[in-house]
This record gives structure tokens, C-alpha cells and sequence, in this order.
């Protein structure tokens, strides 16, 4: 029985949001089960085949925002077929019969179609926001519907997505009433731009807090932008390689002056060094900076400019800036929370003096007392320098290092990098995300599996010896959910040794290690409840169908499982085959 | 559940398989199909022999730490761990400066041509038997013989003292000209599957979406099936 009356509870809950908090809340009773239930507006969910819309639907009726993730993250490198799956149209068309009131829709590395956005912009009239990452599969004229149809359409985000851009008119298709925009991001889009209606849009969008062109939008017409949108606090720009003459150089200035609200800037796929300098007078007020499209700055302008932006937070990067540059965001950046380093040149072979080592690791953590998340991509590493940024940011709450090139031992002492991770683990007692690289033996994991209590994500690439590894890892995290292993010797005794552990997780995936056929159906017929998919190349499918069949000692080449409540899906193509 | 002790023992097996070949004596270990005890399956988990790519961490245990030809970050299939998207804006750079050095004039929608390829020019080789897939950049060729030769270093040669990735020193293979054990065939625009050579290089190099290195007794149903009326060389 509860103290209070139902909609006293609901209207507590309505003060939690989280989905961790909300879930569990659920579980304290059956009353508060179905109050939650009923009242809950915001669904997460990690794998889109772990359910089925209707389940979802039937459980959460007043549904208005729904994330959705659909392929497995080693899909970004390619790794996953594109025919896999992780089609939203199923939930678009379910949604839509059963009248769901939907507001906000959130997809990851999903299928989506032009007839999936066109149902959508049909079905939901107070439909509000949509944000597509590492998507594809979508068209312009997909976008073009939903600009026409979602009267009140607030948030367009596109991030990274696949789109086949059909050079249309769709920006168009914005009604001239249609002025409730707070956030356009087109920049993934590889087409021209209609830019006199992307002007005649943000001119009549107040609200407008984040605006992200696409390469196609020039200068001079950022420079109009900017100064009809002065309120703007997120920009995005376009690719300017050609240096500006003066006379647009100071206007850009001067619309860039005006914008004192401006705290995040990014795009920039290529931009002349003095096109930069134009941004200087808002640098003091940027909290999140990308220049990581940036391929042509050389690192001294780099470095310049960041040495205005005292208060950055988020700072994503190329490694063209070098230690030396990072040395100078260590010293300047004192509030940076978030560091990502990308590779600006992947062919160079040999020893590229400009490229980042352990030595500008080693001084962003001394430096910067408030950094929780780092994504490194540099050519080597040491232990001692791992030891030491462990001692310098216990509070690492996301570690993802990749030495480029496979198997790299520690290059003062060439022994491998167990002890320098080891570290990491043991210090950062918060760690929840955690990426290996460089030569690791077995030992790494035995010291993940003993120290990374909070660990929910684990990417390992050409690592470990034997399964003692992964097992190491499967008994000792007790808060792990998605594991991704390529390339390492771990075979079907780790595999099977805790078939229950999967019910604790989201998803395993593991590519080109020594799982076999026969110990990946063994695992499906012991848990109905996982779904265990191997994929194949699509290559002499039938031939390796028979010989599959005949030898279960076949290697595996792609195995992904996980949790589901719906049993396997109808929608695989036959490139996957579901155990 | 395995303890301790059975793991040590795997482990100093496998110290034992380093030097000495136990190769056969392990899948004599196996002794019934389908991992009878635990032991077989691990005993056989566990020979260096199993693990293609493990060679160059065998290598880098023992005194020679140069890493048995250790696949370069650019070759190996989704390494380094980079979104597409940022691939393709790295291709379109390295692209855009090799035309500037032609002195070429940059075309506007060139960087659109790399949407769904991973990196300009590189395309996917996967060879029988191998676990790694590979990568080889065919803007860097001239003609088959130089793809060959790549693609023979790339699988079989070996740097003195290291182990290739198919574990084996060997004498140059020839993929082309049909005398060695292995042939070099290609998937094409259409889907089919080809033996190469047989095409202009240049068209080839259109049509080329991507390679395998195939056993020759595999690949005879291939050359039965595209052979044609008039004898075909093979360079």
C-alpha cells in the first residue's frame, strides 16, 4: 500500500529522469511499477532488438521520447555488413498505429528510410525533435518531409550520417509559420546549399541556439548568418580554403563580435589559417571547440588559437598540434573535462616529429585537474607514462587509447603495456569506459577484471594470450554491459564458462578470435534468451554454409550476441545466421 | 570451472610450443570431436599454430622485439578504430594533396566519391586460412606484378628472424602465373568472382572491388567457369 495517493507518486517521479533512476524505481513494487510505467515519458533503449515496438508500446503508453541504437559500434570501422539491420520503420509504423503522442525521436547507427521520415513527419503532430547518428540509408527528400509536415519541428540534428544528398530544395520545404527552430545541423550533407533559404530560415528562427552548416556554405554567407543570429550558442561552419580579402574578413569579424553568446564552435573541414584568426574575439568564451575536420592547420596556428580559449571544456583535435600544443592546452585549458586526439595522417610510416607521444599525455593530465574523458590516438606509449597519468586524473571516467599500430609494446622498455593500463584501472576508481591497445598480455585483464568495479564498456583489439583474459574480465566486472573484443586469442572456454553473465549485459561482440561454430551453438542452446548472430562474409555463402554445417571446429568470424526479450529477429539478411 | 592449476599447465604448454612444432601433437590431443574434455579444446586453443596473428606477439616475448611484420595501422580491416566519416575526410585530404602535387585541378565533389569506401585506392584482401583481413592501396601500384609483390610480402615474406602472418618462411610465391599453391582472384562491380590478370590493369583497377588470395584447388571451379573459347594468358 502507498502513503500517498497515485498522482502524488507520479508527480515525485516526475522529478526523476534519469533512466537508470526510473528503472529502477520499477522494480520497488507492482503499484509503483504501473504508476511508473503510465507516467514515464522517455524511453532509452540500447539495442533495438532486445524488444519489440509493441512490447514497448504496451508497457509505455505515454511514451514522447524514444532513443534508439541499432547496429554494434564496431559498424563505425565497417566491421558490420551494411544489409545487418537496425531498420527503425517497424517502430515508425507501430508508433504510428498505436497513436503515440511522440515528441522526440533519437536514433544510433540505424536504417532509416525516405519513407520511414516521411511516415514519421505524417504521424505525430506534436513531434518536435529529431536527432540521427550514424545513420543512413535516408535521402534529402526524407528531410524534406519532415521540414514540410513537422509543424513544429524545434530540433533537426544530423550527425554523421550517410545521406544521398539530392541537391533538392529541401530547406524549402520549411513553411514560411515554421519559426520554432532551436537547433539545425546539416553538416554531414556533401551537397550545395540552397543558401537563401538556409538564410530566410534562421532569419525567421529566434530561438535558433545551434546552427551547423554543411562544407557548401562560403564565407560570405556565414557572415550573413551569424549576423541574423547573433543569440546563436552552438555554430558549426562550412570549408573555407581560400583566404578571404579584407573586406570579408572584416565583416566575418564583425558578425563573429556580435555573437557574445557563442560558446561552441566546430566544422571547419578546411579552413585558411586567417579565417580562423577572424574567431579570435569570441575564443575567450568557447567551452567546446572541434577542430578535428581541421586537416590543413598546420599546429602553430593551432596553437595560437587555442591558447585564447581559457575556459574550454570540450576540445577535440588533431594530432597535428602535437606535444608541443599540448603542452599549451595543459597550461591554458585548466577547465578542459573532455579531450579527443585524432590522427591527422594515417599513411605516414615513418616517425613524424609533429604527431603526439606520451609526452603530451603525460602534460594534459598534470595539467588539467578537471579531465574525466580522453580518446588518444598516437604512435606510441610507455607504462611510465600511464603510471603517471594515473597518479595526475583518478577522476577518468572514459580512457580510450589507440596506439596505431597493433601489438606496440612500451617503446623505451618493449615490454608490453599491462603495467600502464594496470594503472589506469587501479587509480580511476570510476572508470566506465575503457579502450586497450598496444602489446597486452593476459595480465591487463587480470587487473581490469580486480580493480574496474564501475566498468560498463570494454573495447579490446589484438590483445590478451589465452582465455584466462576475457575470463579475467567476465567474473571480475560486475557492472560490464558492452563488451567488444576483435582479433584476440579468446576461445569457447571463456565463451561459455558463465553463460548467466550475458543476462547482466547488453551485448558481446567478438571478431577474428578462436570462438568456433560448435561452442556458439553450444552457448544459443543454453540461453533461449540471447540472441547469438554469426556473421559472415557474404562471400561463397552456400560453400561456407556446408562446410559450416559439417565442422563445428570452423572458426567464427564475427560473432555478436545479445539479451532480448523477443526472441530472434525476422529481419536478418543472409549474411547472419541467428543460432 | 577451469582452476588455476589446468591454466598453468595450458600456459607452459604453450612456453613448449614456442620453440618446438607441437603443431601435430596438439590435434593429436584432440581425442573426441566437438571439445571432448577441456583439455583438448584448450590444449588446442592454445598452440602458437592456432593463432595466425599471434605470431608477432610470440615473436615480440621472445629476444627480438621488432615485432613479427607487424600489420601497419593503414593495412588491417577497421584499424585504427576511426568513424568512416573522419576516414573520408582524411582520404579526400591525402587525395586532394596528391592531385595538388600533379598539379591537377581539385574537383569540387571529389571528397563525395569516397562515401562508402574506407580510404581512396585501398580495398580489402583477405586470404584462405588467415584471420586478419588486409588492406592494400591499389593507387600505389603500376601493374599486377607490383600488386603481386605486395601482396606476397604483405602474407608470406618475412623479415629475417620473424614469422610472417601465415607462419611460414618461404621462397617468392608467384600468385600469377598459376604454378604456386595459392591463385589471386578478385571480386568485380558485378559480384563475380575472377581470377586476375586477365584484364588491362587500368580496368582493372575500375572494376576491382575486392581481393582474395584462394587455394588453387578452390579456385579451379573459377577459371572453369570463365574460361573462354580462346585460350586466355595468364601473366
Amino acid at each position: 500500500m502507498n502513503y500517498f495517493p497515485d498522482e502524488v507518486i507520479e508527480h515525485i517521479f516526475d522529478f526523476i529522469s534519469s533512466h537508470k533512476d526510473r528503472n529502477s524505481i520499477s522494480l520497488v513494487s507492482k503499484s509503483w511499477h504501473k504508476i511508473e510505467r503510465c507516467s514515464r515519458k522517455s524511453v532509452f533503449i540500447g539495442n533495438c532488438y532486445a524488444i519489440n515496438p509493441e512490447r514497448l508500446i504496451q508497457r509505455f503508453p505515454s511514451l514522447r521520447s524514444l532513443t534508439l541504437k541499432g547496429k554494434p559500434h564496431f559498424a563505425d570501422f565497417n566491421l558490420v555488413p551494411h544489409e545487418w539491420g537496425g531498420f527503425v520503420h517497424p517502430w515508425i509504423v507501430a508508433l504510428a498505429k498505436a497513436r503515440v503522442e511522440l515528441e522526440e525521436l533519437r536514433l544510433k547507427r540505424m536504417v532509416v528510410s525516405d519513407e520511414s521520415l516521411e511516415l514519421l513527419s505524417r504521424s505525430f503532430a506534436s513531434f518536435k525533435s529529431l536527432v540521427l547518428v550514424s545513420c543512413e540509408g535516408f535521402t534529402t527528400d526524407g528531410l524534406a518531409s519532415v521540414a514540410a509536415n513537422c509543424r513544429h519541428l524545434r530540433e533537426l540534428d544530423l550527425q554523421e550520417n550517410e545521406i544521398d544528398d539530392h541537391r533538392g530544395q529541401w530547406l524549402n520545404c520549411f513553411p514560411e509559420s515554421s519559426t520554432a527552430l532551436t537547433s539545425l545541423n546539416f553538416s554531414c550533407l556533401k551537397g550545395e546549399t540552397n543558401l537563401a533559404a538556409l538564410e530566410r530560415l534562421v532569419a525567421r528562427s529566434p530561438n535558433l541556439e545551434s546552427l551547423k552548416v554543411n562544407r557548401a556554405v562560403p564565407l560570405d554567407a556565414l557572415t550573413r548568418l551569424m549576423s541574423c543570429a547573433p543569440q546563436l550558442v552552438d555554430l558549426g561552419v562550412g570549408s573555407y580554403e581560400n583566404e578571404p580579402d579584407q573586406e570579408s574578413f572584416m565583416k566575418l569579424m564583425a558578425a563573429i563580435k556580435k555573437c557574445t553568446e557563442l560558446r561552441s564552435l566546430s566544422g571547419f573541414s578546411e579552413v585558411a589559417p586567417l579565417c580562423l584568426t577572424a574567431f579570435y574575439p569570441i575564443c575567450q568564451n568557447l567551452t567546446s571547440l572541434n577542430l578535428s575536420y581541421a586537416a590543413e592547420i598546420q599546429g602553430n596556428h593551432l596553437i595560437r588559437f587555442i591558447q585564447f580559449c581559457k575556459r574550454l571544456q570540450r576540445l577535440w583535435i588533431l594530432d597535428s598540434i602535437g606535444d608541443k600544443g599540448l603542452e599549451v592546452v595543459a597550461s591554458t585549458c585548466k577547465e578542459l573535462q573532455e579531450l579527443r586526439v585524432f590522427p591527422s595522417d594515417l599513411h605516414d610510416e615513418e616517425d613524424n616529429d609533429t604527431a603526439v607521444t606520451e609526452i603530451g599525455l603525460v602534460a594534459i593530465s598534470a595539467g588539467c585537474p578537471k579531465l574525466h574523458s580522453i580518446l588518444y590516438f598516437c604512435k606510441q606509449m610507455t607504462n611510465a607514462a600511464l603510471i603517471t597519468v594515473a597518479k595526475n586524473c583518478p577522476n577518468f571516467i572514459r580512457f580510450r587509447l589507440c596506439i596505431l599500430e597493433p601489438n606496440k609494446p612500451d617503446h623505451t622498455t618493449s615490454q608490453s603495456l599491462d603495467e600502464g593500463f594496470g594503472a589506469i584501472v587501479q587509480a580511476c576508481k570510476g572508470l566506465r569506459r575503457l579502450s586497450l591497445s598496444g602489446l597486452l598480455t593476459d595480465k591487463v585483464f587480470l587487473y581490469i577484471g580486480m580493480y574496474a568495479e564501475q566498468l560498463e564498456m570494454l573495447s579490446i583489439a589484438f590483445a590478451g594470450d589465452t582465455d584466462k583474459g576475457m575470463l579475467y574480465v567476465l567474473n571480475g566486472c560486475k557492472k560490464m554491459r558492452k563488451l567488444e573484443i576483435r582479433d584476440s586469442p579468446f576461445g569457447n572456454t571463456a565463451l561459455l564458462a558463465d553463460v548467466d553473465k550475458y543476462r547482466t549485459m547488453r551485448s558481446l561482440w567478438m571478431s577474428s578470435c578462436e570462438v568456433t561454430l560448435g561452442g556458439c551453438k553450444r552457448l544459443a542452446r543454453n540461453a533461449p534468451w540471447l540472441n547469438v548472430e554469426i556473421i559472415n562474409e557474404n562471400e561463397n555463402n552456400d560453400l561456407m554454409m556446408e562446410r559450416n554445417e559439417e565442422d563445428e571446429r570452423e572458426k567464427v568470424d564475427r560473432l555478436y550476441l545479445y539479451r532480448t526479450v523477443v526472441g530472434a529477429r525476422k529481419d536478418a539478411p543472409p549474411c547472419v545466421t541467428i543460432l | 570451472m577451469i582452476t588455476e592449476l589446468e591454466m598453468g599447465k595450458a600456459e607452459s604448454e604453450l612456453e613448449l610450443g614456442l620453440g618446438l612444432s607441437l603443431g601435430g601433437g596438439t590435434a593429436a590431443k584432440i581425442s573426441k570431436p566437438g571439445g571432448g574434455g577441456a583439455w583438448g579444446e584448450r590444449g588446442r586453443l592454445l598452440t602458437a599454430k592456432d593463432f595466425p596473428s599471434v605470431g608477432s606477439k610470440r615473436a615480440a616475448d621472445s629476444a627480438s622485439h621488432a615485432g613479427a611484420s607487424p600489420p601497419r595501422s593503414s593495412q588491417v580491416v577497421g584499424w585504427p578504430p576511426i568513424g568512416s566519416h573522419r576516414m573520408n575526410s582524411l582520404a579526400a585530404k591525402s587525395a586532394r594533396e596528391e592531385e595538388e602535387a600533379g598539379k591537377k585541378k581539385v574537383k569540387d565533389d571529389e571528397p563525395k566519391d569516397v562515401t562508402k569506401k574506407v580510404q581512396v585506392g585501398f580495398i580489402k584482401v583477405n586470404m584462405d586460412g588467415v584471420a586478419i583481413g588486409r588492406k592494400v592501396d591499389l593507387n600505389a601500384h603500376s601493374s599486377y606484378e607490383n600488386l603481386a609483390q605486395t601482396l606476397e610480402d604483405m602474407f608470406f615474406r618475412s623479415k629475417p628472424g620473424t614469422i610472417g602472418l601465415t607462419g611460414q618462411f618461404t621462397k617468392p610465391l608467384r600468385i600469377l602465373d598459376g604454378s604456386s599453391e595459392f591463385v589471386l582472384t578478385y571480386e568485380d562491380k558485378e559480384g563475380d568472382w575472377m581470377l586476375v590478370g586477365d584484364v588491362p590493369w587500368r580496368m582493372f583497377t575500375t572494376s576491382v572491388k575486392r581481393l582474395r588470395v584462394m587455394k588453387t584447388s578452390e579456385a579451379n571451379g573459377l577459371a572453369a567457369r570463365h574460361q573462354e573459347p580462346n585460350e586466355r594468358q595468364r601473366k
